[in-house]
């Protein structure tokens, strides 16, 4: 009996998914003009559904530890691990969560995913469903970074926003390129600001369209943003692959430090991540 | 395409209810019948009164403080202007009013009241928000202290839960008082309710999200206080409110032992451990009431009846009392005493928790004793009494100055070991005021309890003087 609900539930649950996949896809095939190019990838590639409860797929995914160098480059305040507290999958989601507690001399702990080495594409649809955390200093993101990174150090690698947001904005989400001659405090960002709602209230679809010579960055079914070569003032680095992170960061330049007001654990569910090519 | 789905779906459910409906042969609703609604007009005061609202000030207040100003304004062709009197101003001693719309309105399609305001001054309005109606105040919401500057600010006052507001009357109500003893001018425009859809993350809280725990006794009444419902906003803010008591479920684990009602008051029924918790549109409030109930409340002896001139008290249900200033005056930094007055079973008792040190103080005006011989005072003590643990009883006179202090202050105390004290019944101590021997005792104006914190707990009750 408890079988049957649960094979239900699981049931109605995809047929939502695709509902949703259904309206998006009607929806950007209906969002062209003839200022943006845009080419429809629709060959599903990788589809982490985090169906299975425990750790993620270790066959797609795996984990930056520790601190980086200066906090990550932004002075980051979370020590990253892989422990089930920081990232779990449970009743169909993927679960970061920021916590606050000593750590390894870190006051924060949380998690942050990739699929360095493991999946990293040139081109395609890179999108996740996500319910996002807020609160003074949080710093969510699902973003992209030039597989070629090891040999060819950041910016040059390039780097693919596809969703940061600051959690003391909760409703404004940002997407944004990094690259030689535009990082950091010069890169070449949009932010989009969700009417009358805010991204840690539901789930919304994060999503780039990303073919040669330009990147189409939407969220749900509202297209926000196309960035192509004429709008950055470097070269090009977006021709390569690239793979995918995901993580939950605490304080660092980008957001600033968590205050008294910020409510801690925090939590990313992440329904699912979809590559097309 | 999308409406023929959902028309669609809705027809399924509605056929589905019908069958339910039918099967179960209970009358149902006619397919024409609508339920009586109230308007779901937002506006409260855009470029003057909506309709039906009206303006109703404080008595007390200064009744003319609200006008309608058409100079100042942030948007459109008027605003609200209030302003606030100085203090000794003959008009009034504060400005407050409430603006309510006796017909009712909808508020449940909204999530906040918004409005813009400035003021001729930084100051901190004391009180501001909605659901004040001079009758139940059912859900009075406010904004306890709110920063106001001299430029124009939007400000976001969340509704704790809009599902309950069906029929609200209270549109905006607001008390302020001087600044420093300096009166000064704010205005308020386009003041309405708005269905923002950025207003998240409830975080309600009973007792302001602390954990209280309280041991008492059969017949014990405990109102719940801190009350507060606290949202996240766009701007990041997290924004609390003071949200009256309908807003909240109640829940006590144990009926047997402590009864809740809606309006959030305790009532301790039987002995045993309850836990008081609630909910606000279903979400958890932080903070609780543990409560144990040690059974029956043993009343202290009655005192005998006495000739008024025989008698000075200080706190007793047998005898008219004198005027007392406080039973605990709270002194920083070194007290660390709570409570104070309560009533069980329609007696006042005194209840100190975590006591160290407490004083009762009367000096407006003080008493002369010097005509008494003996000092009274029932003691109760439920918590185990071990060696080293006592009770200091301190008399305080101001001396002839009648003043604190000025070097003829005269306090004296005595000390009561464990061994003159008993557990889990009144203890009723009859001091020969000599024994004191204070070089004044006409100014008397304050009784000390003294356990330096080796009794925790103690109820007391009939302090007074006699001969």
């Amino acid at each position: 009996m408890n079988n049957q609900n649960l094979f239900s539930t699981k049931g109605l649950l995809l047929v939502a998914k695709r509902a949703v996949l259904f309206t998006l896809l009607f929806s950007i095939m209906n969002c062209t003009d003839d200022k943006q190019k845009v080419v429809n990838f629709t060959n599903l590639v990788l589809a982490e559904e985090f169906d299975v409860n425990g750790p993620p797929n270790p066959e797609v995914w795996s984990y930056n530890i520790g601190t980086g160098q200066n906090g990550w480059g932004n002075n980051e305040l979370q020590y990253y691990t892989d422990r089930p507290e920081n990232v779990t999958v449970q009743n169909g989601y993927m679960i970061i969560t920021a916590r606050k507690e000593s750590f390894n001399g870190s006051q924060y702990t949380s998690a942050r995913l990739v699929t360095k080495g493991k999946f990293e594409q040139q081109y395609g649809r890179f999108e996740a469903r996500m319910r996002l955390p807020w609160g003074q200093g949080i710093w969510p993101a699902f973003w992209m970074l030039g597989a070629d990174i090891d040999d060819n150090p950041w910016p040059g690698a390039g780097e693919i926003d596809i969703m940061e947001l600051r959690g003391q904005n909760p409703n404004i989400l940002l997407g944004t390129v990094h690259g030689p001659g535009y990082s950091a405090g010069q890169s070449i960002s949009k932010s989009y600001t969700l009417p009358n709602d805010r991204f840690d209230t539901g789930f919304h679809i994060f999503g780039i369209e990303w073919g040669p010579n330009y990147i189409n960055f939407y969220v749900d079914d509202v297209l926000y943003n196309q960035i192509t070569p004429a709008d950055v003032p470097g070269e090009w680095v977006f021709n390569k692959p690239f793979y995918i992170l995901m993580n939950v960061a605490v304080g660092g330049n980008f957001v600033g430090s968590p205050n008294t007001e910020t409510v801690f654990p925090q939590t990313m569910l992440v329904d699912y991540v979809r590559v097309y090519n | 395409m999308k409406n023929l789905t959902i028309k669609h779906i809705a027809i399924v459910i509605l056929s589905g209810t019908m069958m339910c409906t039918t099967t179960s042969c209970e009358r149902g609703l006619s397919e024409d019948a609508e339920f009586a609604t109230f308007p779901k007009n937002p506006d409260v005061f855009i470029d003057g009164f909506s309709g039906g609202l009206q303006y109703l000030p404080f008595g007390g207040s200064k009744l003319d403080a609200f006008k309608v100003d058409t100079q100042t304004k942030y948007s459109g062709t008027s605003s609200m202007r209030f302003d606030v009197p100085n203090v000794n101003d003959p008009g009034g001693a504060f400005a407050g009013a409430i603006f309510p719309d006796m017909a009712g309105r909808d508020l449940t399609g909204f999530d906040a009241l918004t409005f813009w305001a400035k003021a001729t001054t930084s100051a901190t309005i004391n009180e501001i928000g909605f659901g004040t109606d001079f009758g139940e105040n059912k859900f009075q919401t406010t904004l306890n202290n709110m920063r106001i500057s001299t430029a124009w600010t939007k400000y976001i006052i969340p509704l704790p839960d809009p599902s309950q507001l069906v029929a609200e009357r209270g549109m905006f109500w607001y008390a302020e008082g001087p600044e420093n003893g300096n009166g000064y001018t704010f205005w308020i425009d386009e003041l309405k309710f708005e269905k923002l859809g950025t207003i998240a993350q409830p975080r309600p809280a009973m007792f302001a999200g602390v954990d209280r725990e309280e041991q008492t006794f059969i017949g014990a009444v405990i109102p719940i206080t801190g009350l507060t419902q606290t949202f996240n906003l766009a701007s990041g803010i997290n924004q609390t409110v003071t949200a009256a008591p309908s807003y909240f479920s109640f829940r006590s684990s144990d009926t047997d032992v402590a009864l809740v009602n809606e309006n959030g008051v305790v009532t301790v029924v039987g002995e045993g451990t309850a836990e008081i918790t609630a909910t606000l549109n279903g979400v958890r409030a932080s903070g609780s009431l543990s409560i144990e109930s040690l059974g029956e409340f043993l009343q202290a002896p009655t005192p005998p009846a006495r000739n008024p001139a025989d008698v000075i008290s200080v706190f007793s249900d047998a005898y008219t009392n004198i005027p007392v200033d406080f039973n605990n005056g709270f002194f920083a930094p070194f007290q660390t005493t709570l409570g104070g007055a309560i009533t069980l079973n329609g007696q006042n008792i005194i209840q100190y928790t975590n006591l160290n040190f407490v004083a009762t103080e009367f000096k407006n005006p003080t008493i002369n004793i010097s005509q008494m011989t003996h000092f009274h005072v029932d003691i109760f003590i439920s918590e185990p009494i071990t060696t080293g643990d006592f009770i200091s009883i301190e008399l305080g006179d101001f001396g002839p100055n009648n003043v604190f202090g000025g070097g003829d202050d005269s306090a004296r105390r005595i000390q009561f070991p464990s061994t003159s004290l008993s557990r889990n019944q009144w203890i009723s101590l009859d001091i020969p005021i000599a024994d004191f021997a204070l070089a004044s005792r006409n100014n008397l104006a304050q009784i000390f309890f003294i356990s330096d914190g080796t009794i925790s707990t103690i109820l007391v009750d009939n302090m007074y003087f006699y001969r």
